[in-house]
């Protein structure tokens, strides 16, 4: 009773506040909304046993892309008035597709049934004697341990190219440049001057 | 009531058509359709963690970890793609972007 109630909440603000980023006027509006959808969607992972996955979901979502979202909508200066013109006049051809696609994925769901075999297919039995984290490090690092690498290999790339896309030298800003300093050596830095007394020095 | 697998689907089902109509809706801002495709992103991670906790197959966890991974990259990249376009361009509409053709 109380986890059929808590999987009705959680899905019920999951689908709303899903449907608040896509409406909602103001862009830092739809990124908390964006936030609180995620937030549920952790919810519905703990109430399916994927404790771990729901943990990274908030790690990785609300405390990493939704903040980077939110940076970037406040650091932009947007017109946010203007951000909402041809809303209406999209409208209807966006609400059509919508429609379209929600029966169709309504008529897949009435239809699909599970195959009696799809037990025997299963790529990686869950354990019942172990926790869900436990069950999920053993198999990352032991099965998946080539694909875990390849996802750190993506991470990586696309760090370099965010770094690579928004980086910019402005002219005129004066930067310590190290190679400069290190390669300077006596020649360049001082000259002697022999001075003969009582004539000062020219320049 | 018994929650079942198919309540799971039919929300993340529900979950993706509402990121499919923000991508049709919004043409005047990219940031908008970036949290679209995290939303769509967000429901295929709904339907393999659904479909690995009731069959009790533990790779559809690791997959949609796989996705997550994915999903943060191209938020990342997006992102950039965006800040460096608002820099050329001054707004962020998705009109203006086949200036990007070069």
């Amino acid at each position: 009773m109380l986890s059929t109630f808590a999987f009705l909440t959680f899905a019920g603000v999951a689908v709303l506040s899903a449907l608040m980023v896509v409406i909602a006027r103001n862009p830092v509006r739809s990124v908390l909304f964006l936030i609180l959808s995620f937030f549920s969607a952790a919810g519905l992972f703990v109430l399916l046993g994927a404790e771990f996955l729901a943990m990274l979901l908030i790690v990785v979502y609300v405390g990493a892309v939704a903040v980077l979202f939110l940076f970037v909508v406040m650091m932009l200066d947007v017109d946010f008035t203007e951000l909402k013109q041809g809303f209406l006049s999209y409208l209807p051809l966006g609400g059509l597709v919508g429609i379209v696609l929600a029966a169709e994925l309504a008529m897949i769901g009435m239809t699909w049934q599970a195959s009696p075999q799809a037990e025997n297919l299963r790529a990686a039995i869950a354990p019942t004697d172990m926790t869900n984290v436990e069950a999920l490090g053993v198999l990352l690092y032991d099965d998946y341990v080539f694909f875990f690498q390849t996802a750190g290999l993506v991470l990586l790339v696309a760090m370099i190219g965010a770094i690579v896309l928004t980086l910019r030298h402005k002219p005129g800003v004066r930067r310590q440049n190290i190679a400069e300093q290190v390669g300077r050596d006596r020649k360049d830095a001082i000259t002697m001057v022999d001075i003969k007394p009582g004539q000062g020095i020219d320049e | 009531m018994e929650i079942g697998l198919g309540h799971y689907l039919a929300v993340a089902a529900m979950i993706f058509t509402i990121g499919v109509f923000g991508i049709f809706v919004n043409r005047k801002n990219v940031i908008i359709l970036l949290m679209s495709v995290e939303l769509i992103l967000l429901s295929v991670n709904i339907n393999l963690v659904a479909f690995s906790s009731f069959l009790g197959d533990l790779a559809g966890q690791v997959f949609a970890m796989f996705v997550l991974t994915v999903a943060a990259a191209e938020a990342a990249v997006g992102l950039a793609i965006l800040v460096v376009y608002f820099r050329n361009r001054g707004d962020i509409s998705v009109e203006g972007v086949n200036m990007m053709k070069g």
